[in-house]
Order: structure tokens, then C-alpha cells, then sequence
């Protein structure tokens, strides 16, 4: 007769490892993930890589009629929408983290931050339906007329002004990745310790000092990390962007232009590529875009990692 | 000069307070624009017409956005199906079994998955699910060509379609692998794809009775295109995965050890005090973050592109393509019809009802939970 009890253990210890065993195979879908998406888009992509090589990427070829393709009008063009966007986001940003931890009275904070919430929650569609028609037509009615009296002389602001920019689709880049760097910010102010701030306040510091000299400079790592992390959102966003942005593949000095992103043309072109080298050429700019991502999320993940969390060492 | 800059300190004070305080008030602007405009637009669209009629044909006025509705519900039911068993057991296993190195690298790459363009993912699934379902030809040989080498047959329709052969193309003609085999009359089916300005044979299988009933089964012998349901929804609870994983394991972390030891001490299998004591403690934190991603994957229209593509009316199969609210809602925008553009604002209305809808849920079923700082 077994002892109940050992048979209990053993039926456990059946079910320990059969169930460990479910939940990590379903835990190790993340690396299968991954290696599946590069594989993929490798495999896509081999076409296009093996007839144009590097040149794909220095190339401003896009013809899809003749068969050539050269992705650097692309790359150009989510360079740019995404500084452009990064430069209008990131001082606001972290203005309102800082306003939200820091100054702002109580009854505001939670408030404000569903407000937040709810803007992360907006789809990119949306927005992009809100800037094709009422955004790109007040911009273009509005502020780019005042920025080409004003700024003109810059050849950033010269030529003519049609609506669908590089500029409005930076615009709308800042808007989309407003909430991300405001959230990660906000939760990399609040892991400052306390200790900080009331050593400042005890040397006499006023409320904005004790932020710039306690609170800013001893985030400055985690909230660079918050800032690659709106980067990476933002060199992503494919539908908002690809609705006010122009969809016209050329490199032009003027923000006023319309540009093309890497997201933007794979999302306009993929359905309708006829050819073989066509959407090879797709799937390539779908590889570059990834490769860019991954590296710049991978970069976000390690400055936040290397910085946040309760119990952290006080010293780099 | 250094003694007396208090005002200065103090008006430098005041005008950062005025900035930050000015910097909150420009986040949330957009928010309220895009808000306003969505209901002074849309409002006045959305009618019982508009929730239950399908589309109709381009150029048209009127019609609704029924089936983009329908669509969108279905999708995030079949990726649910997905995307929450894997997440939330992944989630469970980086929570309970610590092996330190391994579950660094499962949490860095399901951020790094999280990160990955929604693009990216359909083009991925594309390749995956689309691409491989496209049309096969079911017919019989007419000639066969080893010069080019073509192959010419008559499909079921008729018509002699002819297919390229190459290199790359895989025979399964059970046992016999070669081009000369072929007898005119052999019954067969062929996976293709368009090429150029011809078709290239991708696989050649004989026409067996089970592979018809297979075909049968997958609806695929009807297919026109590889465009699925099935293939938007896996697209979407592919993304879902790295999402519930990672706020699955972080609500794990929240239950209190004590919780475990004392299963444990009163003699529970290790397995069970997971599955039946942490996870049922953590139940509504675990439905909150499935929930979140269901808020997240229902707006999400890029990946939709080429793999669920639309559809202007009811989807019968899951192999057929299936519209859905922002898919609509992108043709609609770009399209030249003003009666497009107006529905089009409606369905965005009613799409972000819907997410608001589930983040607002989401907001009732955590209130309850306590934060150590009021801010």
C-alpha cells in the first residue's frame, strides 16, 4: 500500500514540472517571436538585398516603374519627422512630468494623469483622421504662413505651402509619443528619493531649484532613457504620420514639403507592389525600419533598466 | 552682486512654476481637439443606420460600417485566443520560477517585442499566413513544356492557366517528383504566386481526395485572395503576447509571498498553489492588463493592412478577408467622398468609445488599489 502522502508528491511532482514545462515553452515564444520576425523580413528582403545591396540605402531611387528602388528619401524623411518631433515633445514632456510630481497641487495629479492616459489610448488612426482635417488645414492656413514671414530667410521655411509636410508629420509624431515620454518620466521623477529633495529644500533652494539641482540632475540618465524610448515610438508610427505627412518620396530642404517614412511606404505601397523586386524592396525598408527600432528600444530598455527601480544604487 | 539675487531666484521660481503648469496645459490640447472634433463631427452620424448597414458601393451616400464593427469585435476575440493563454502563462512562469540570467533575457526581449513597429508585424504575418494561403489552382494538365518549362493546365473554370516552374518549385506527386511524369489529364493543384508578368508554380501536389477535403475544410478552395481573418487575428494576438506577459508577471509580483509558503506549508503541489492560490489572487490584475492590451490591438490599423485587408461585406469564413473599424476608417479618410469622409469621422467616434470604453473599465476594476504616494 503506498503512503497517500508519497503519492501526493509524486503526482505533484508530475504536475510541478508539466507545468513549469507549459509556462516556459510559453514563456520562450518571446525569443521564437523575435528570430521569426528577423528571419522573415530576411527572407523578403533577399531579393532586393542581393540585386542592390548597400546602395539600397544611399540610393533616392524610388521607381517602382523602371524596378529601382533606394530607400534614403525614407530614411530621410522618418529622420526627420522624428527629430522634429522628439525637439517639440521632449521639453514638453518633461515639463509636465516635472509639473506633475513636483508642483502641481494634489487634487490635479490624478486628473491630469488619466488625461494622459487616455491620450496614449487614442489610436493612430484617429489622429491621423484629426490631422487631415482639421489640423493640416489650421497649420497650413495659420502657423506656416507665420513661420514663412517670420523664419523665412531660413531655407527651412522657404517654398511653397501645401498642407502635408515634413513639419505637420513631426507635429503629429510629437503629439503620438507626448504620453509615453511623459508616463516613463514622470515614473523615473518619482523614483528619486525623497532624501534629495529635502536636502535642497533644507539648504534653502526654491521649489524650481530643488527640481533643476535635486530631482533633474539625478534623473538625467533615466529620463535620457525615457527620451530614446519616444524615439523608438516614434521612428514606428506608421498611420498618423502617413496621412498628413505627403506620401511624395524626394529629400527636400524645405519642412514645408511632403515627405515619405520607412513605415509610410511599406503601409501605402505593400498591397499594391506588382513585382517580385517590388515588395522585396518592401520587405527591405520593413528590415531597416526593424533593425533601427530594435536597436533604439534595446538602447531605451538598458538606460532605464541601469537606472529605475525602488532599492537602486544612489551612486552611476 | 551674489547677496541680493533673491528676486531673481524668486522670479526664475514663479516663471518655471508658469512653464510647467503651461507645458501640462499643451499635452492635454490635442486630447481635447481631437475629442471635440470627434463628436462635433461624428455625433450626428451615428444613427442605427450607420451600426447596421453595410457599406455601400463607391460614390454612393449612405450605408453604415456594420461589418467594420462586427470585424473589429471578432478580431479581438480570435487574438484573444491567442495572445492571452501565451501571455498570461509566460507571465506566470517569469513570476514564479526564478531562473535570474533566462528571465532577464524573456523580459528584455518582450519589451523589445513591445517595441516593434505594428508595420512590422503585419508585413511578418504576411509573409507567414498570407502569402502561403494564396490561390491554389485546382485543374487538369494540358501540356506540359520542359523547354522554359511551362506548364499549362485547364482550372476548374476552363480556362488554361499556365505556371512557370523554377528551381525553387516543390513537387509532391506522391513519388514521383519530375516534370516529364506528367501525363495530360493529371489532376492537380498548384500553389502560385504572381510574378512579373506571369505566374510561378510555388508547390505542385497531385489532387488526392484528402487534400481536396483539407482545402474544403480551410474554405481555401473558394479563397480569392490569402487575405484572412485568421491571419489579421493571429497578427494581432501575436502582438498582444509580449504585452500580457509582461503586466501578467508584474501583477504576480504584487501577491504577497506569504501567500505561497502557506500553500505550500499545508502540503499544496507546488503547480496548484500557482494556478489556484497566486494566479486567482492576482485574477483581476491579470484581466486588467488583457484588457489593456485588447484596448491597445482594437485600434490598430497598420497591421491590418495585408493581412485582414477589409472587406465591404460580411465576412462568411474566417479564410475570407474581414473589414474593421480603423481599417475603415483609413479608406474612408483618404478616400476623395465627402460622405466617406463624414462616416468616417463617425466610425472613429465610435471606435474611440470603444477604447475609452475598456481603459475607463479598467480604471473602476483598479480603484481600489492603493498607491504609496498621492501623486
Amino acid at each position: 500500500m503506498v503512503n497517500p502522502l508519497m503519492a501526493k508528491a509524486d503526482l505533484g511532482r508530475f504536475g510541478d514540472r508539466a507545468f513549469k514545462g507549459l509556462t516556459l515553452a510559453m514563456a520562450l515564444s518571446v525569443f521564437v517571436l523575435i528570430v521569426v520576425i528577423g528571419a522573415e523580413l530576411a527572407r523578403g528582403s533577399g531579393v532586393a538585398i542581393r540585386q542592390f545591396g548597400w546602395r539600397f540605402l544611399i540610393s533616392s531611387d524610388w521607381d517602382p516603374v523602371n524596378e529601382k528602388f533606394g530607400a534614403l528619401p525614407f530614411i530621410f524623411g522618418t529622420l526627420v519627422s522624428s527629430a522634429i518631433g522628439l525637439l517639440l515633445a521632449v521639453p514638453l514632456s518633461i515639463g509636465t512630468a516635472v509639473y506633475l510630481t513636483e508642483l502641481a497641487p494634489l487634487w490635479i495629479r490624478q486628473p491630469l494623469t488619466i488625461f494622459i492616459e487616455l491620450l496614449a489610448a487614442v489610436p493612430s488612426v484617429i489622429f491621423g483622421l484629426w490631422g487631415i482635417f482639421v489640423m493640416v488645414p489650421w497649420l497650413s492656413q495659420n502657423l506656416f504662413p507665420l513661420l514663412q514671414k517670420t523664419l523665412g530667410f531660413l531655407p527651412l521655411f522657404q517654398g511653397p505651402i501645401l498642407g502635408p509636410s515634413v513639419l505637420a508629420g513631426g507635429i503629429i509624431v510629437a503629439i503620438m509619443v507626448l504620453p509615453i515620454i511623459t508616463s516613463v518620466s514622470r515614473e523615473i521623477l518619482r523614483s528619486v528619493p525623497d532624501l534629495q529633495r529635502e536636502a535642497a529644500y533644507a539648504l534653502g533652494a526654491t521649489r524650481w531649484e530643488v527640481t533643476r539641482i535635486a530631482v533633474l540632475s539625478y534623473a538625467r540618465k533615466g529620463l535620457f532613457g525615457a527620451v530614446i524610448l519616444g524615439l523608438g515610438r516614434a521612428l514606428g508610427e506608421t498611420m498618423a504620420v502617413t496621412m498628413v505627412i505627403g506620401n511624395s518620396p524626394q529629400i527636400a530642404k524645405s519642412l514645408f514639403a511632403p515627405g515619405y517614412t520607412l513605415a509610410s511606404v511599406v503601409a501605402n505601397e505593400f498591397s499594391e507592389a506588382t513585382t517580385d523586386t517590388y515588395l522585396s524592396a518592401l520587405f527591405a525598408i520593413g528590415l531597416v525600419l526593424l533593425g533601427v527600432t530594435v536597436l533604439v528600444n534595446g538602447l531605451a530598455q538598458l538606460l532605464l533598466k541601469t537606472f529605475a527601480g525602488p532599492g537602486l544604487k544612489p551612486q552611476n | 552682486m551674489t547677496v541680493t539675487n533673491h528676486r531673481w531666484r524668486k522670479t526664475t521660481n514663479v516663471f518655471m512654476q508658469t512653464l510647467a503648469s503651461l507645458c501640462a496645459v499643451l499635452v492635454i490640447l490635442p486630447l481635447l481637439l481631437v475629442f471635440f472634433h470627434l463628436v462635433s463631427q461624428g455625433a450626428s452620424s451615428i444613427n442605427w443606420t450607420f451600426l447596421t448597414r453595410l457599406p455601400k458601393p463607391v460614390g454612393e451616400i449612405g450605408g453604415g460600417m456594420a461589418n467594420a464593427i462586427a470585424g473589429t469585435f471578432t478580431l479581438m476575440l480570435l487574438a484573444s485566443l491567442l495572445g492571452v493563454p501565451v501571455g498570461v502563462l509566460g507571465g506566470i512562469f517569469l513570476s514564479e520560477y526564478t531562473h535570474r540570467r533566462l528571465n532577464r533575457w524573456i523580459r528584455f526581449t518582450a519589451d523589445v517585442l513591445n517595441g516593434v513597429p505594428s508595420i512590422t508585424w503585419g508585413m511578418v504575418v504576411y509573409g507567414l499566413l498570407v502569402v502561403p494561403l494564396v490561390l491554389p489552382c485546382r485543374g487538369t494538365v494540358r501540356s506540359v513544356d520542359p523547354a522554359k518549362p511551362v506548364l499549362t493546365v485547364l482550372d476548374a473554370a476552363g480556362t488554361a492557366q499556365e505556371f512557370e516552374v523554377d528551381a525553387n518549385t516543390r513537387w509532391d506527386l506522391d513519388g514521383r517528383h519530375q516534370m516529364k511524369s506528367l501525363r495530360p489529364g493529371t489532376d492537380l493543384i498548384i500553389w502560385y504566386h504572381s510574378s512579373g508578368d506571369g505566374q510561378v508554380a510555388d508547390h505542385i501536389n497531385s489532387a488526392s481526395a484528402w487534400r481536396l477535403g483539407v482545402l474544403a475544410i480551410m474554405g481555401l478552395h473558394n479563397s480569392v485572395s490569402g487575405f484572412s481573418a485568421l491571419a489579421g487575428a493571429t497578427v494581432l494576438g501575436l502582438m498582444m503576447i509580449p504585452l500580457i506577459l509582461r503586466t501578467t508577471e508584474e501583477v504576480l509580483q504584487l501577491v504577497p509571498t506569504g501567500y505561497r509558503e502557506a500553500a505550500l506549508a499545508l502540503g499544496i503541489a507546488h503547480w496548484r498553489m500557482i494556478a489556484q492560490i497566486v494566479v486567482r489572487t492576482a485574477m483581476k490584475g491579470i484581466v486588467t492588463g488583457v484588457l489593456l492590451a485588447l484596448a491597445r490591438v482594437a485600434g490598430e490599423t497598420a497591421p491590418l493592412l495585408f493581412t485582414a485587408f477589409g472587406n465591404a461585406y460580411w465576412t462568411h469564413r474566417l479564410t475570407e478577408p474581414i473589414a474593421a473599424l480603423p481599417l475603415q476608417i483609413f479608406n474612408y479618410a483618404i478616400s476623395p467622398y465627402d460622405d466617406w469622409h463624414r462616416q468616417a469621422w463617425a466610425g472613429a467616434l465610435v471606435l474611440i468609445l470603444l477604447v475609452s470604453a475598456i481603459n475607463l473599465g479598467v480604471r473602476t476594476l483598479t480603484r481600489d488599489r492603493f498607491s504609496q504616494r498621492k501623486t
